[in-house]
């Protein structure tokens, strides 16, 4: 009997330690990438899916906030156009929509604004709280018009990090989530530069990572394949979650 | 096709398992689970070595405590990788809630909580525990009737109900995803950067735990408790 249940012991505890080593190699990324799916779906199964994160008083705003990842990109271009105050800065909205639109920094501000005062996570595990204020995402989402095919909006950023563009990307439902803004203030005052001037996102449900600073081009795509390293995002490309929830 | 566990021993052994098989599967699975939690955890707490307490927190002054750098041989995977300490720490913590659920509800319907992990008022008594300590300090650990004594009821209580959850409802904490739903739960731990400390400390409140735990399983006759923990049956 014993010998019987021990056969059966033995094929678990063998199937356990050849799941490990399978999760070790590279068949391992199929592993983590359905957990990563589990908690995804896990987080949204559980919550609405316009339920807001907390919103912090104005008293519970962090004395300085911390930037992280670039903090002054290098390139040329950038450095001239903060000079002039951002004046020249064009965000523009193309992929799969009816209208691209193009947003000079005043137009960004004319739009109807979303103030919120937020905590915002980072990957290594800090956490910083700021105001951000800026139109929502799904405004300008709307004003281009998204065709039926487009699942993804990836967003293309100004910064290169060791040689190789910055870009992001989220899903529908984070892009419509009313607090994800396109933020060009923190605390009441132009965006500086180590926070991502003249624009960043705002998603907050996910981590800092997602955020992305810089902001210059917004696209709507039907796969995030062939974009950057494939993953959805530059850290994502180097190892990172493209759900960052968690 | 698989034979009823519990059945077959009764036919076979004078003893009834001493272990059942659904403490014993989620037993090793939980032992695993945390594991690779433990180790791709201080990989990701060498990510950002210092710990806050309330909402918010990221100047190493304003620590409560800044935690040593954990070396390689001590961390999942053994060089410093966030994105893969992630990966596993994530895909682990599935097993590792499941499974908690799994044997909570196993052991409130098999009744082993409240038969053998639920102190009696009895054994709350001053001069009981005083015993118990002395039998500890003498390793005589088995009360006459083959039972848990005091101090496993107790600290198997606290791993059971509150070190282990907690790590879960901690982890959740943390997740900026789970931030609308849990709010509220947030709060009550002190904030993000709080419920972040309180994840570290049960991490190690749990490796305390298991460090007794194994020596304890070495003094009490290893090769019979292991016979127990992983066939079930006493003889």
């Amino acid at each position: 009997m014993s010998l019987h249940r021990r056969d059966i012991l033995l094929a678990m505890g063998v199937t356990l330690v050849g799941a490990c080593s399978k999760v070790a190699d590279s068949g391992g990324s199929t592993v983590f990438d359905t957990a990563e799916d589990l908690h995804r779906k896990a987080q949204r199964l559980f919550q609405s899916r316009t339920a807001l994160v907390k919103e912090y008083s104005p008293e519970d705003i962090s004395p300085f906030f911390r930037g992280n990842g670039t903090t002054r990109p290098a390139e040329a271009s950038y450095a001239l156009s903060a000079a002039n105050g951002f004046a020249d800065w064009r965000l523009t909205v193309g992929g799969l929509v009816d209208n691209p639109l193009a947003f000079s920094i005043e137009n960004i501000r004319r739009l109807p604004q979303r103030t919120q005062i937020t905590r915002h996570d980072c990957v290594e595990g800090w956490s910083a709280i700021g105001q951000w204020t800026g139109p929502q995402l799904s405004l300008v989402l709307d004003a281009a018009g998204l065709q039926d095919s487009a699942r993804f909006i990836v967003f293309r950023c100004a910064d290169e990090l060791n040689g190789n563009a910055y870009y992001e990307s989220i899903d529908l439902l984070d892009a419509y989530h009313p607090q994800t803004i396109i933020a060009h203030q923190l605390n009441g005052e132009p965006l500086p530069i180590r926070n991502g001037a003249p624009l960043r996102m705002r998603i907050e449900r996910q981590l800092g990572y997602k955020h992305a600073k810089y902001l210059t081009g917004i696209e709507a795509v039907a796969s995030l394949d062939g974009i950057g390293g494939g993953e959805g995002g530059y850290w994502e490309d180097r190892g990172y979650q493209w759900y960052a929830g968690i | 096709m698989t034979p009823q566990p519990e059945r077959e021993a009764a036919v076979t052994a004078p003893f009834p398992p001493r272990h059942r098989a659904s403490t014993r599967i989620w037993h090793w699975v939980n032992f695993a689970c945390i594991v690779i939690l433990f180790m791709s955890g201080l990989n990701i707490s060498n990510a950002h070595p210092w710990l806050y307490w309330g909402d918010a927190g990221f100047l190493p002054e304003d620590a409560w405590f800044a935690v040593m750098r954990f070396p390689g041989w001590a961390t999942i995977p053994d060089y410093y990788s966030l994105a893969a300490a992630r990966d596993w720490h994530l895909t682990a913590a599935l097993p590792y809630a499941v499974g908690l659920l799994f044997i909570w509800i196993s052991m409130l319907a098999n009744r082993h909580f409240c038969r053998d992990i639920a102190t009696r008022g009895r054994e709350w008594d001053r001069n009981a525990i005083k015993q118990d300590v002395r039998n500890h300090l003498r390793f005589e650990f088995d009360p006459a009737d083959g039972k848990y004594n005091f101090f496993q009821k107790l600290s198997y209580g606290l791993v059971y109900g509150v070190m282990l959850p907690l790590m879960i409802f901690t982890g959740m904490a943390i997740s900026p995803g789970w931030e609308p739903a849990l709010g509220w739960m947030i709060e009550l731990m002190g904030g993000r950067q709080s419920a972040r400390s309180l994840h570290f400390i049960t991490a190690w409140a749990i490796f305390v735990f298991f460090v007794l735990h194994v020596a304890l399983v070495f003094v009490s006759g290893p090769i019979g408790q292991m016979r127990s923990m992983i066939l079930g049956n006493r003889k």
